[in-house]
């Protein structure tokens, strides 16, 4: 299990690679990557990602915890990033190692859905100098339910 | 001696990142109801249960969870990671 919540840009091509050197007899790598959604100076002038130290990391870790216990799987990552970002730039990223593809991109699709509302972070966008927080949309707590 | 923590709206609207308090209150319940007397901003932010969660000692919790043990509690809208 590789953990990583950080401040600084991450390059998820050079992640893969060190993440599938470390795996052993693995059939199917599924990997995601969330990016800033919008225009710079058009739709978004920066996001700011606010996050509880401590809490942020355990909590990632009960959820991997989980998805191991649902699903066959050799192995799963998660970056995710807090602070400043910009359009176009890289927030988080998961991986998921598994003998299977099913299995793998279940255990990825279930780890995003429970990063997105079981995770401590909150999302700031600043659009034309005017900030405001992100709110959570029902359809990501439906999107758990799924997974009950 | 318990530490509050606040994140995102709920620390920019009380306008603190957090305190120290000692409180009688026996349930998270309670400490709000505690929370919202003590002034105005207090109570606006913690007036709609449904707008935010609580952690005690980084675990998720529920309203009517005892503070029994609880060394930290977070108070904080939903989650909007991914």
């Amino acid at each position: 299990m590789y953990v990583s919540v950080q401040n600084e840009f991450f390059d998820f091509s050079a992640e893969v690679k060190k993440f599938s050197e470390s795996l052993e007899n693995v059939g199917a790598l599924v990997t995601f990557t969330g990016i800033v959604r919008g225009q710079k100076s058009k739709t978004l002038d920066y996001m700011f990602i606010e996050h509880y130290p401590g809490m942020t990391e355990a909590q990632i870790k009960i959820i991997i915890e989980d998805s191991f216990k649902r699903w066959k799987i050799n192995d799963a990552l998660v970056i995710h990033r807090y602070g400043k970002l910009e359009p176009g730039e890289p927030i988080m990223m998961v991986a998921t190692a598994a003998q299977h593809r099913k299995e793998a991109f279940e255990a990825a699709e279930f780890l995003m859905d429970y990063l997105k509302s079981r995770a401590p972070f909150w999302k700031k966008e600043v659009v034309n100098g005017k900030e405001h927080w992100v709110e959570a949309i029902a359809a990501d707590e439906t999107a758990l339910s799924r997974w009950r | 001696m318990i530490d509050l923590i606040y994140f995102s709206w709920i620390r920019e609207r009380i306008g603190k990142s957090g305190e120290s308090i000692e409180t009688k209150s026996s349930t998270v319940f309670e400490l709000i109801d505690e929370l919202r007397q003590k002034d105005t901003r207090y109570f606006e932010v913690f007036s709609d249960l449904g707008s935010f969660r609580v952690a005690i000692n980084q675990e998720l919790a529920s309203f009517d969870a005892p503070l029994i043990g609880a060394k930290e509690i977070a108070f904080f809208p939903p989650m909007t990671g991914g």
